[in-house]
């Protein structure tokens, strides 16, 4: 087979043909680090890429297989994870210049696990830094190419494990998921992507934007193959108090039961209007019709304090990311600047993170200072809490009357890179359907729904369920996903150009 | 820094009454840190208990540690106080390099334990009750060494160096509600109170609460107001405090400090103040120049703690005698006054003497050594009785030696001299010293034989019936013997050679 | 809710530690001044008798028992470290005291 072929293979069928000693694990690494430096000049999806490392584990995998062993069902396959994780004596920057050249002494409890699976880990992806940002811009080391159109955005902050996944660099990738940045980039790119229930997926390792936000998730282009690594990252974790202590759905059975049959979808009504671009919309509008074809029945739903959502991240995720960055301070590792032997600690500590931290960083850091002061908690950060609830309320609400919800990714199709960099609140909006499951904790999944007629590029279809149901989101995905194909006669992605 | 002539204490309280709060934070002597695995075992090298939690290395993720927990409440149960259905930890944020994650984990408007009460007995028997406003859980700093200054101190330091082996050590920072109407009394009610919290602290057996340690450490906030005033007036904060004493010195030079300012007609500076422990003197720290703006917020890593009933009654049903009833039953079996008692506490000499007294000794005899000899010791270089370099078991021992006559008062306090002084065990010491009572009666008999033929008129007196001049006889003996006779059996002697009857 | 001013700017960037540059102060206070109009709208919803929620879990009492775990080597610990000196973090001069 060659190396086209081996990059174009889901991560279930890669799995299976080294299981079956068709081809090397090996040979599969190769493949990909080739594609890599084939194509990530163009892309730079990759922070650092860890050849030595994967070839390493590539061949534990075949050596394991040759000696009779039980292999895992994704072991061999190639992946590529986003720079917030922490991996043991590999570069491990959050796109930040803060932490550039920094080497963790430990892995996230996501590296440990995807090492135990024999998941082989290429490098680490680009983000905007500290995971603030929904195009990739904001990364300290230069924006990411949408492969569909590389003057474009391929979303953020996991533009980096999106848009790979996108140039056939690797069949899965992990993201991370605070107001969207796992499924906005997969809408953008054309790709799968989940963020699981709040505390399904560990968050040890996973540097901390909005510890209460954050989630971690698995980006594929399938929907089986996301089941697949949702099933390896998922899990209890007594490192992190915020874990969940129940079993993983069988998410992996419901990607192949893949049937909607009875299933009640609710449209969120608040998720269409202005600011929506009408090739998003068409898009969405003919996925509701195809659930309703595949044996779903469709009702419209009313949250209207999702409308609220957008304003109530803004206050959350700055006041929880002021306080997690406050570590970044030059003293105990990271970057240094201005320690002349004439300046205290506190001046270089300023300093430091006036030159080490990028300006939507510094803008959230000052947003979330001022929305904790006092005099102004109540009115920011106390309200901010209480939309929470009456989001949380809403999804509950709606949750009475159907099984899952659906809506659009995100408003409008990938943006090309620069156009909203000085526009912070035109930025935000691209999340504005993403972000009530971050504040509820509910699950979510963006799977590509078509391409939007006006401009060619990806449209994401969000399918949402509630927590600890996140084997609904893989069973409608997976039946989505089935139907379009045979519509279209092909996988999406094989309608990008090809770089 | 302008100085200030103190009031002396008399005139400072004939004009005002001072209002105290008192906040003490214990280290607890749990295995682990309060937030991760890590060993809290002292004396380790720099940075050799440490993880990425307590590092504050990115990615890291608090886990509560479940014993401290159950200590907070112990405490919290021990003080009477009502404890949390539900409550949260919250971050306190703000810079300091040796807190690596630039907040402090900490509770806020939601402590675990609140509003109970500690009774604490004065000198002269009196109870006075401090009310407990809250304890709650948090996390110690890691330590910082300054290099560079002259005496080690932070101010002309060059650089620092830290080590974050302390980080992350729970503590529970126990705030009483404003002590009031104490008058005169509020410092001896502020270290009465601090040495009652420490026995119950080790009572409860979370701590050993060693303040020379900094396992206990004591704010003392202190204001004055006019008599009959009923506002606060403005606060000083001094900081960090570090033994029982000096809790007292403290608010007694604030008392003092506070009535020359205002007698000034100055105003209070609302300010951190350092204790120096040379002079019993305060000085100025930082000042706030606007109030401290924490941004407290719910810490989001950490789920709420929500004590099941049935734990916190447990809990309770399993608390220890607890120290007050505990001195009460140790004052009855001792036989002596609430007044004896409370003087023995606020020498921090309980323990010690029930120390004393299971490795042997006497009750009075236990008691007699350390609130004399060793009490007095102690007072004069400022140090603890417990930091005194001699154990209950070697007091056990001299109270022996004194019972078999091996050692008089006197030499048994030159003993304990040579014992302080590290010369060893009292046996040791005795040896080395020489210091055994002359029992050899043919030593003594000669000693006697010569102090009568050196003393003819006494000896004629005591013949004619005067045995009250037999005190002449035996001085010259004891003098003659360096001490080290029995001054009993000297007299014995004395009368038997004369053929007097005693 | 009043407008943010540059002195305000200031005095959040003192409380972040952001040694911020003289146009940025100018720069964010627009900005900031824009998102938290448009955030304030949370205000519009949140009633008195609405309880906050801080966190979307309904975990409680999540603990460890009280055993030691291995720590990192001192190594590890400093290995980041910008500077250190005898196996401790060497940091600037400290002022003022906490
Ligand atoms: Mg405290
Ligand atoms: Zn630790």
């Amino acid at each position: 087979m060659s190396d086209s072929d081996l990059t174009r293979l889901t991560a279930a069928e890669t799995a299976a043909r080294i299981a079956g000693g068709e081809v090397t694990a090996e040979a599969v690494t190769e493949a990909h680090l080739a594609r890599i430096e084939a194509v990530d000049e163009k892309v730079h999806a990759f922070l650092h890429v860890d050849r030595e490392g994967a070839l390493a584990a590539a061949r534990r995998v075949d050596e394991k297989r040759e000696r009779g062993e039980q292999l895992g069902p994704l072991a061999g396959v190639p992946l590529a994870l986003k720079d917030i994780f922490t991996t043991e004596g590999q570069p491990t920057t959050v796109g930040s210049k803060i932490l550039e050249g920094w080497l963790p002494p430990y892995d996230a409890t996501v590296t440990r696990r995807l090492r135990e699976a024999d998941v082989v880990v290429l490098g680490k992806t680009n983000m905007d830094e500290f995971a603030m940002g929904s195009s990739t811009e904001n990364s300290a080391f230069g924006p990411t190419g949408n492969p569909w159109d590389l003057t474009r955005i391929p979303g953020g902050s996991g533009g980096g494990s999106s848009a790979s996944l996108a140039a056939f660099q690797a069949p899965l990738a992990i993201g991370t998921d605070t107001g969207g940045s796992i499924r906005q980039p997969a809408a953008m790119t054309g790709t799968v992507g989940v963020k699981p229930t709040y505390g399904a997926v560990s968050r040890y390792g996973m540097v901390a934007f909005s510890s209460s936000l954050d989630q971690g998730g698995p980006c594929a282009r399938t929907v089986l193959d996301a089941a697949l690594l949702h099933s390896v990252i998922a899990g209890h974790d007594e490192l992190d108090s915020t874990s969940v202590d129940q079993p993983v759905p069988d998410v992996v059975g419901a990607a192949r039961q893949a049937d909607v049959r009875g299933l009640r979808v609710g449209v969120v009504k608040e998720f269409r209007g202005e600011g929506y671009q009408a090739g998003v919309m068409q898009r969405f509008d003919e996925s509701v019709e195809l659930l309703r074809e595949l044996g779903a029945e469709v009702v419209e739903v009313s949250c209207p304090v999702f409308t609220k959502a957008l304003p109530a991240y803004y206050l959350i995720a700055p006041s929880e990311c002021s306080s997690n960055l406050a570590r970044f301070d030059a003293m105990r590792y990271g970057l240094r600047v201005g320690d002349d032997g004439t300046r205290s600690a506190e001046e270089v500590t300023s300093l430091t993170r006036e030159e080490g931290f990028g300006p939507e960083v510094k803008r959230r850091v000052m947003l979330g200072t001022y929305a904790l002061s006092s005099g102004y908690y109540d009115a920011y950060y106390g309200s901010a809490q209480k939309v929470r609830t009456l989001i949380t309320r809403d999804f509950a609400r709606a949750f009475e009357s159907v099984d899952v919800l659906v809506s659009p990714t995100s408003p409008t199709t990938a943006f090309p890179i620069g156009e909203r960099t000085d526009d912070p609140m035109a930025m935000y909006l691209s999340d504005l359907c993403t972000i009530p499951s971050n504040l509820a904790g509910n699950a979510a999944m963006s799977l590509p729904c078509g391409l939007a007629p006006e401009d060619g590029l990806p449209v994401g279809l969000q399918i949402i369920a509630p927590a600890m149901a996140d084997d609904r989101l893989y069973r409608v995905g997976a039946a989505v996903e089935a139907a379009f194909q045979a519509r279209w006669g092909h996988p999406l992605l094989e309608e990008a150009p090809s770089l | 820094m302008t100085v200030t002539e103190l009031v002396s204490y008399e005139d400072a309280l004939a004009g005002y009454d001072p209002v105290m709060g008192l906040e003490v934070h214990v280290e607890l002597g749990t295995r682990t840190k309060m937030f991760c695995g890590c060993s809290t075992a002292l004396g380790a090298e720099p940075n050799t208990q440490t993880c990425p939690t307590c590092l504050g290395l990115p990615g890291s993720l608090p886990v509560v540690n479940a014993t401290g927990v159950e200590s907070a409440i112990r405490i919290g149960l021990a003080l009477n106080c009502e404890i949390a259905e539900w409550c949260r930890f919250a971050r306190k944020n703000y810079f300091y390099p040796d807190m690596p994650k630039n907040f402090q984990t900490s509770q806020y408007d939601e402590p675990i334990a609140h509003d109970g009460f500690l009774d604490v007995q004065l000198e002269d028997g009196e109870v006075f009750r401090v009310g407990i406003e809250r304890a709650h859980m948090e996390e110690d700093t890691g330590k910082s060494t300054h290099v560079g200054g002259a005496t080690g101190r932070i101010h002309g330091a060059s650089h620092s160096l830290l080590d974050y082996n302390r980080a992350g050590i729970p503590l529970i920072e126990i705030v009483t509600k404003p002590i009031e109407g104490a008058g005169p009394r509020a410092p001896e009610v502020a270290r009465a109170y601090v040495a009652e919290l420490r026995e119950l602290i080790r009572a409860l057996g979370v701590s050993e609460a060693r303040m020379e340690m900094g396992q206990m450490r004591c704010d003392v906030n202190l204001s004055l107001r006019p008599h009959g005033s009923t506002v606060f007036g403005t606060r000083s904060e001094t900081k960090n405090v570090n033994s029982l004493r000096s809790v007292e010195r403290a608010a007694r030079f604030e008392i003092q400090r506070h009535a020359a300012v205002l007698d000034d007609g100055g105003a209070i500076v609302q300010e951190t103040r350092h204790f120096h422990e040379e002079d019993g003197s305060t000085t100025s720290g930082r000042v706030k120049e606007e109030a401290e703006d924490y941004r407290y917020f719910p810490e989001p890593d950490l789920v709420p703690v929500a004590p099941s009933r049935e734990w916190v009654e447990k809990l309770r049903a399993e608390l220890p005698e607890l120290p007050r009833v505990r001195r009460n039953r140790l004052r009855e079996e001792w036989g002596i006054s609430e007044h004896e008692m409370q003087s023995v506490l606020n020498a921090g000499a309980v323990g010690l003497i029930v120390a004393t007294i299971d490795a042997g000794a006497p009750a009075d005899q236990a008691r007699k050594w350390w609130m004399g000899e060793l009490a007095r010791r102690a007072n004069e270089t400022g140090a603890e009785l417990d930091d005194l370099p001699i154990t209950p078991e070697q007091v056990a021992r001299l109270c022996a030696l004194v019972a078999e006559g091996s050692l008089n008062d006197k030499l048994a306090r030159q003993t304990i001299e040579g014992v302080l002084a590290g010369e060893g065990s009292p046996d040791e010491v005795v040896e080395k010293r020489g210091l055994k009572v002359v029992s050899d009666e043919g030593a003594l008999g000669t000693a006697v034989d010569e102090a009568i033929a050196g003393n003819p008129d006494v000896a004629e007196k005591i013949r004619g019936g005067k045995v009250a001049a037999a005190g002449a006889l035996v001085g010259a003996v004891m003098k003659a013997t360096r001490g080290q006779a029995d001054a009993a059996r000297v007299r014995e002697l004395i009368l038997e050679k004369l053929g007097v009857q005693g | 809710m009043p407008g943010i001013t540059r002195e305000e700017v200031a005095h959040l960037a003192r409380l972040a530690r952001l040694e911020l540059k003289d146009e940025e102060l100018d720069h964010f206070a627009g900005q900031l001044d824009a998102i938290i109009g448009a955030v304030a709208a949370v205000s519009e919803v949140a009633d008195e008798d609405v309880p906050p929620t801080s966190h979307p879990l309904p975990l409680t009492n999540v603990m460890r028992p009280d055993d030691v775990r291995p720590s990192l080597t001192p190594e590890q610990a400093l290995s980041g470290a910008p500077a250190k000196e005898q196996q401790r973090f060497k940091v600037p001069q400290i002022l003022g005291e906490e």
